[in-house]
């Protein structure tokens, strides 16, 4: 089959690889018939994230038809299914609890030993990613063998299309968890960082969830002019002080809950950010944190913070005096997918939720290795890039 | 002028080291000196176990103590999650030889069960001949809330070339303690969903 690997910093390609085959009584092969490039494949793009290897196949955003079940599989062949990233047994401690990114069961146990040293606790499995995560093989490619094909998949109904579903695989209940985190109150103000697929699911998300005001902060005026759209007030961080600016648009008071859709590779010329960039590129200290930083600024007194952003190490320079100081609540995680299927495939079959909105950019796989670079070069324009095998 | 230099330096550096010994060693007293605490003895700063290298692990498994207690008893399935458990033969008498694919040919650890009550307890000691010098031991206990068992596996062994051997085994990771957790964590998957873990593409990759 083809497939999209990874080589090292800013060189992947689209090659030929092994046709995946049915391993343990659970699996399941997916023919991908659409798969999207992400924000998190944006980290291992610029090698930020540790522990991936040449020849990686990367993807996590993907759907198809199901073309082969093993013995314990629960789906059908020709089934329409859409793959949550996160590999959950279903059946562990944590998938009971429906901490699905937190399953015990997923990641191989010789991967487990490194994100044990690093974070304390041996981390799931996901698709595509970095092998402290299972090293599984991504559906950026023609088939995907599915772990625990009986647990993730959701299936969707004939006739609705690709594009209005494909992103249940992540940024939508990504966006949605991240809202939900806020524990928004009838008429909250929520502020959020970042204008990427994440950030404008989260504004989506927040409003239908009862905010009063959302405001968005980015620094790409096309991203700006889509979360306006959606109801956002927003902010040019290029050209307005944000911290002032969000105390004055919310009656000096401060945000209620606060959202960092940005991440560990943030933008901008602020000297913390300076910093930590040059101390990614030589290898310590990984993590970018200004966004966060910002955040855990802005927020009102005993407020909420949300962090849907991903980080993979250590960050200098913490404001943990604010956080402790404030009183602040702080959520994250990689997202529950799982838990948030259902509701969302209902919620976009009644048309309360539209994702097509978000797409930029449409491709063939063979030309992946271009759409990873305009979505990493050209963020402004290219918002979202989906790829047909 | 230099050979002044030269013994400042020593005479500091002397200073260091004995202050750093002083320490070391007065931590060492006050630890001998303290009540022991609720936590298992391998979990101890300093090793109370003389030639003995003690490594173990617990680890919650959703599954009843009887069904985790059978498994001990099933090679076919122990050589499912054992690591290069190549097969665990019986006999002579009460004995079991466990036959490990190492790097250098197979490893026959030849064991006697000291211990066996259904539910609670198994224990293993091996004997005369056998290629390693090693005691285990898995207590099954209720966990809390209905989550299942805590499965706690304990492993005592002699290293073959003392501390080196031991730091050789760990480069190669046939070391009894990343084992035992490796497999503890097999089992796991095993009886919890049916399956272990792989991401592997190919059925014989
Ligand atoms: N938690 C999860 O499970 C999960 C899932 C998917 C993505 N993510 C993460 O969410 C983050 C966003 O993903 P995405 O797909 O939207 O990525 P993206 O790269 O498309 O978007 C990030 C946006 O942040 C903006 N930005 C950068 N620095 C900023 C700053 N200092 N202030 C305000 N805005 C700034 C960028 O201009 C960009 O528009 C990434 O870190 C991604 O890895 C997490
Ligand atoms: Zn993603
Ligand atoms: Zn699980």
């Amino acid at each position: 089959m083809r497939a999209l690997t990874w080589h090292g910093k800013h060189d992947v390609r689209v090659e030929n690889a092994p046709d995946p085959e049915i391993v343990n009584p659970r699996d399941a092969i997916i023919e991908v018939t659409s798969t999207a490039i992400c924000g998190s494949d944006l980290h291992l793009y610029d090698a930020v994230i540790p522990g991936v290897a040449k020849g990686d196949i990367l993807g996590h955003e993907f759907m198809g038809r199901v073309v082969e079940t093993g013995p314990k599989s629960t789906l059908q062949k020709g089934q329409r299914v859409v793959v949550p990233f996160t590999i959950s047994c279903g059946s562990c401690f944590f998938c009971k609890a429906s901490l699905y990114s937190a399953c015990d069961n997923s990641n191989p146990v010789e991967k487990q030993d490194a994100s044990e040293m690093l974070y304390g606790h041996a981390m799931s499995g996901l698709f595509g990613y970095s092998h402290l995560t299972g090293g599984y093989p991504g559906g950026q490619a023609e088939y995907v063998r599915v772990p625990f094909s009986d647990v993730g998949p959701i299936v969707v109904p004939d006739g609705v299309p690709d594009e209005q579903v494909l992103f249940l695989s992540d940024i939508l209940p990504t966006g949605w968890m991240a809202a939900e985190n806020c524990d928004i109150q009838p008429g909250d103000t929520v502020a959020v960082w970042g204008c990427g697929p994440v950030g404008l699911f989260a504004v989506q998300s927040a409003l239908l969830m009862g905010a009063g005001k959302v405001i968005a902060i980015d620094h790409y005026p096309h991203r700006l002019e889509l979360a306006r759209r959606l109801g956002a007030e927003v902010i040019d961080f290029k050209q307005t002080h944000v911290l002032e600016a969000l105390m004055e648009m919310s009656g000096g008071l401060g945000p209620d809950a606060v959202i960092d859709a940005v991440g560990m590779e943030s933008h901008g010329f602020a000297p913390d950010n300076l910093l930590d960039s040059a101390k990614q590129r030589i290898g310590i200290g990984a993590d970018s944190a200004h966004a966060l930083r910002m955040a855990l600024m802005a927020v009102r007194k005993g407020g909420r913070v949300s962090v849907p952003g991903v980080y993979g190490g250590m960050a200098d320079k913490f404001p943990l005096g604010a956080l402790m100081e404030k009183g602040l609540q702080i959520r994250t995680g990689q997202t529950h997918v799982q838990r948030y299927t259902k509701e969302l495939l209902h919620r976009i079959m009644e048309g309360e939720i539209d994702t097509t909105f978000l797409i930029s950019h449409r491709l063939p796989l063979e030309e992946a290795a271009l759409g990873y670079r305009n979505f990493h070069d050209s963020q402004d324009e290219w918002t979202k890039v989906v790829l047909t095998p | 002028m230099h050979r002044r230099k030269t013994d400042i330096v020593t005479i500091t550096g002397l200073a260091a080291l004995a202050i750093g010994a002083a320490a070391i060693t007065r931590m060492m007293n006050e630890a001998k000196d303290r009540p022991p605490d609720s936590a298992p003895g391998r979990t101890a700063k300093q090793s109370r176990f003389g030639r003995y290298v003690v490594a173990g692990r617990t680890v919650t498994i959703d599954a009843p103590r009887d069904r985790i207690h059978a498994v001990w008893h099933d090679p076919e399935q122990l050589v499912r999650f054992m690591q290069d458990l190549r097969a665990v033969e019986r006999g002579p008498g009460d004995e079991m030889t466990w036959v490990i694919a190492t790097p250098g040919g197979d490893a026959r650890v030849r064991t006697r069960l000291v211990e066996d009550r259904p539910g609670e307890a198994l224990a293993w000691r091996s004997v005369e001949g056998s290629d390693f010098d090693i005691e285990a031991k898995v207590q099954l206990r209720d966990a809390p809330a209905g989550r299942g068992t805590e499965v706690e596996a304990h492993v005592a062994w002699r290293p073959h070339w003392g501390v080196a051997g031991q730091w050789a085994a760990k480069l190669r990771r046939v070391d009894p303690r990343t084992r035992g957790r490796h497999e503890l964590k097999r089992l796991k998957m095993l009886l919890e969903t049916g399956e272990i873990a792989t991401n592997a593409n190919q059925r014989n990759a």
